[in-house]
């Protein structure tokens, strides 16, 4: 393998990771917070992506505004799904918020069927976004560089909201204690609602940008970056945010570089997230950057 | 004495994080006696009864029934050795019957498994036949037969704390730990499970260590007795001598009080 | 009630199945015996899920993986060597398995014991783990299963699958394996065994303080519900003639769960009228998929409706009646009895 195919693989790996990344945000601070594992999440990003493909097509929005609208739209979306399908089952037994998210999962997904139908569509990529630059021998897309850019800047104000605002703080609060918070005043519901908002706008992006790198669209297109993400949090450490990302990274580069590296293990290439999430289960459940819980007689 | 202790504890002292909930508890309980654990609340007695049972693996220190290591084997395993216990917060089987809460604790000896029952072999039959009989004369010795097929969570407080009992019971031990077996009883209550504990003493040659906030049962029926504050055992003898000692009170009721009085 | 009323009643309603069956066989058309025949698998697969969730509290999302490799055993052992140098078209199959041969029976307790096995297996490291982690990791397994079957061509002619696969599975073998199944899961969870499994579903930890080896308990359940889940799974794949790896993708372990969970989590009442009711729901949604023609008109079909009714109802039972239809209740003879005399409560 010459430099300038290990460049290209590295760069591939940096956006697919982002990718992840950005959904897997969405899992840890839900899981932070509710420790419930949102396995709609995956479906919200699978929407958001088609939300702009109806901006463009239906309403011929401009890209940027597309873009923005379905984010939005999005973001309204999952905090919709907490407020009918979580919300009434904070006091049920844990599983049982499960079960509903996986109604949820599979609800999404099959409207998502009915209305734009099992085959897969293209997307219309911007001009801007499909000539490629050339920097010596290598040959970048530069939406190869725009997913990790806007990745950057989207978790970057997130950190900025979980760190400097006040919802931030009760954010931190709530995950640390739901009921304590719950007694000292912070808004709980709110914060929840926002918390929901905000994986899911991230998740609409990481879906778009997903839709404008592999130019498809399909009802199922949620399904295994989901799973993926999902472990990518377990693998940062579940309930903390820079562990998502690390691990959301993490897994980018092992797809890609395995698979480039061992072309003959491609068709195992959707098995390795899981092998990965079951060996971190085994020796280090708590992840990269996780804390442990508390086990209590 | 020393012949004829049962249980015995050397040194045992849990750490959590920085935190040390238990430091240095050596204990040894005499066969046949009934014994007492008190102290403030966080002082550290749950955690020597988890260390006890298994339920924690002990940062230093080892735990020995009748002169056998139990020290960091698992709790079902302390279990079949012969060490029951109660919990503070009572866990009962919420979803079964009173009965089956009994006969689960003779499982862990019970010969015929599910091989058996599938086949149903005739000494499955007699020995399920068996387990439903004694657990039922458990049962009544707790005075709850006749509640045998309610559900269990469907239990008022006090046949619930009984049950805990009779289940642990169940188990055939020779050492029990009961952990507040008189909370939220009235004086009336209180006054029968003191008959009780020395009356189930006798009739299944026990062992007892209790942690008990209300002191009228401690000094009633406690023949020895442990102080914990925070982790460390400040006092041990005999009830009269815990009585008397200043450190006690100090303990319990703060050094203003003891300076005063 | 006696002992033995109770035997005379359950041999009855035996005998009556049996009978039912029989005429079933004689007078009812092709799809309506599949439909039965479905029933009876559902059956099967929702008793064993309610014995590692509903009876032992182990959230299990691995039932499609257990399914596949009783599928695919099977579907080995019972295709003939001839039929299977015809099927292995790209890469030939290895000799051991073109050459693996067995009665139905045989075949379908082979397809069994190895996803017991693998049950077994996976459950030593996975079983430790809480209830939402457990979920997730055993449906990577069961993903994993697919992903392997997809790669092993000379076994299992990769994405392309088994199709001709004999048609043993009648109403007889179906619905003699849902009975076995249910007398087999009835009589493990009615004896003291039973109790233990359910005393580590109510409180893990105090099943521990009363001696019971609690991980060892949950590996026999996982595997003996693994054991039962690749027998349905081997019946569907002879049923069905056709499998591949995309058959045992994760709505299989969704309707299953389904059918659990609309029963009641801890009833075996509740999962065969479940399984009854939601199998033949299912069917009757297919038309919803299907183009209907009212005269000359014709409206199209829908395609994804059927996920659509399937998962709100999921979701509506979920938060307005989680204990299913039954809860924990289950059907006894003396309750029938009391109920048609209508006395409350008897010995
Ligand atoms: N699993 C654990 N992890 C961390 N800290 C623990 C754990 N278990 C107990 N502790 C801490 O150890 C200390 C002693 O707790 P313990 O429950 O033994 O007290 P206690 O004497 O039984 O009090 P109480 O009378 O309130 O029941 C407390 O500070 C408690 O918070
Ligand atoms: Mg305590």
């Amino acid at each position: 393998m010459n430099a300038a195919m290990f460049i290209q693989h590295f760069l591939n790996s940096l956006t697919l990771g982002s990718l992840y990344a950005l959904i897997a945000i969405g899992y840890t601070m839900v899981y932070g917070i509710l420790r419930l594992i949102n396995f709609a999440h995956g479906e919200i990003f699978m929407l958001g992506a088609y939300f702009v493909f109806w901006g463009l097509t239906l309403v011929h929005l401009p890209w940027p505004v597309a873009m923005v609208l379905s984010i939005l739209v999005t973001a309204g979306l999952g905090m919709l799904v907490d407020q009918i399908a979580y919300r009434p089952l904070r006091d049920a037994p844990r599983i049982s918020a499960l079960i509903s998210a996986i109604g949820v999962s599979f609800f999404l997904q099959n409207v998502a069927i009915v209305f734009f139908q099992a085959i897969p569509r293209e997307v219309y990529r911007p001009e801007w976004l499909e000539n490629p630059i050339l920097m010596g021998d290598v040959r970048v897309l530069p939406l190869t560089l725009f997913v990790p850019l806007l990745s950057f800047f989207l978790m970057m104000g997130l950190v900025y909201i979980v760190y400097r605002t006040k919802t931030g703080l009760g954010m931190r609060a709530i995950s640390r204690d739901l009921e304590t918070s719950y007694l000292m005043g912070v808004p709980v519901n709110r914060v929840i609602a926002i918390t929901f908002g905000i994986g899911s706008a991230l998740a609409a992006a990481s879906g778009i940008m997903w839709a404008l790198r592999y130019p498809q669209l399909q009802p199922i297109m949620g399904v295994v970056p989901g799973f993926k993400a999902f472990i990518a949090a377990v693998f940062g450490g579940i309930g903390s945010i820079q562990g998502a990302v690390i691990g959301g990274l993490v897994l980018g580069f092992i797809e890609i570089m395995t698979v480039a590296f061992f072309p003959e293990l491609a068709g195992y290439r959707d098995a390795f997230a899981f092998i990965l999430l079951i060996l971190i289960l085994l020796v280090k459940p708590t992840g990269l950057l996780g804390a442990k819980p508390e086990d209590k007689v | 004495m020393s012949a004829d202790v049962i249980i015995k504890a050397e040194e045992l002292t849990m750490r959590f994080g920085g935190l040390i909930a238990v430091s240095e508890f050596s204990a040894g309980i005499e066969r046949g006696s009934i014994a007492g654990l008190i102290g403030p609340n966080g002082a550290g007695k749950t955690t020597c009864f988890n260390m006890i049972t298994g339920f924690y693996k002990p940062t230093e220190g080892r735990v020995l029934l009748n002169g056998e290591d139990l020290t960091g084997r698992p709790p079902y395993e302390a279990c079949k050795a012969g060490i029951a216990r109660t919990f503070q917060n009572i866990r009962l089987f919420g979803n079964e019957t009173v009965l089956e809460n009994v006969m689960i604790g003779c499982h862990m000896r019970q010969k015929t498994g599910w091989l058996q029952a599938v086949l149903y072999l005739p000494s499955y039959v007699k020995e399920e036949r068996a387990i439903r009989k004694r657990s039922m004369e458990l049962l009544d010795v707790v005075g709850l037969a006749d509640l045998a097929s309610e559900k269990a969570n469907s239990l008022p407080y006090g046949a619930q704390r009984r049950l805990e009992i009779a289940r642990a019971l169940a188990t055939s031990p020779s050492f029990l730990l009961l952990d507040e077996p008189a909370a939220g009883m009235n004086p009336q209550e209180t006054q029968e499970l003191m008959t009780f504990i020395r009356d189930i003493r006798s009739r299944f040659d026990l062992t007892i260590l209790l942690i008990e906030h209300d002191m009228k049962v401690v000094m009633g029926i406690c023949e020895q007795i442990w102080v914990l504050d925070y982790g460390v055992t400040i006092a041990q003898g005999r009830p009269e001598e815990i009585q008397a000692n200043p450190k006690v009170i100090e303990a319990y009721l703060g050094e203003e009080y003891v300076s005063h009085a | 009630m006696k002992t033995s009323t109770k035997i005379s009643l359950n041999l009855a309603v035996t005998a009556a199945l049996g009978l039912f069956l029989f005429w079933a066989q004689g007078s009812l058309d092709g799809y309506k015996i599949q439909i039965l025949n479905l029933i009876a698998v559902n059956i099967i697969l929702a008793l064993s899920l309610n014995l590692i969730y509903g009876f032992t509290g182990m959230f299990s999302l691995g039932h499609a993986g257990f399914m596949a490799i009783g599928a695919y055993v099977c579907s080995i052992l019972i295709m003939t060597p001839d039929q299977k140098e015809m099927l292995f078209i790209l890469d030939a199959a290895y000799p051991w398995i073109q050459n693996a041969h067995a009665p139905f029976l045989v075949a379908v307790v082979a397809g069994g014991l190895t996803a017991a096995v693998a049950g077994y297996l996976i459950g030593v490291p996975l079983l430790r783990l809480g209830d939402d982690y457990l979920g997730i990791a055993t449906l990577g397994f069961a993903e994993i299963v697919r992903v392997i079957a997809n790669n092993i061509p000379r076994v299992t002619n990769g994405a392309l699958g088994f199709k001709g696969i004999p048609d043993y599975a009648n109403l007889w073998w179906n619905f003699g394996w849902c009975l076995v199944t249910f007398y087999v899961i009835v009589r493990i969870i009615n004896s003291n065994t039973g109790n233990a499994l359910k005393a580590i579903r109510d409180d893990e930890i105090a099943a521990k303080a009363m001696g019971i080896n609690v991980f060892r308990y949950k590996l026999l359940s996982f595997s003996i519900g693994a054991f039962f889940a690749g027998v349905g799974g081997a019946l569907l794949a002879s049923l069905l003639t056709t499998i591949d790896p995309k058959m045992f993708l994760f709505t299989l372990t969704f309707n299953v769960l389904m059918i659990v969970v609309t029963g009641g989590l801890g009833s075996i009442t509740g999962s065969i009228m479940a399984g009854v009711g939601i199998t033949a729901l299912l069917e009757w949604l297919r038309f919803v998929e299907n183009p209907i023609s009212l005269g000359s008109f014709e409206l199209p079909g829908i395609p994804g409706m059927r996920m659509v009714v399937f998962s709100l109802a999921l979701i509506f039972i979920i938060l307005f009646r989680r204990e299913g239809i039954m809860g924990m209740r289950e059907f006894t003879w003396q309750g029938a009895r009391n109920l048609l005399t209508g006395k409350r409560r008897a010995s």
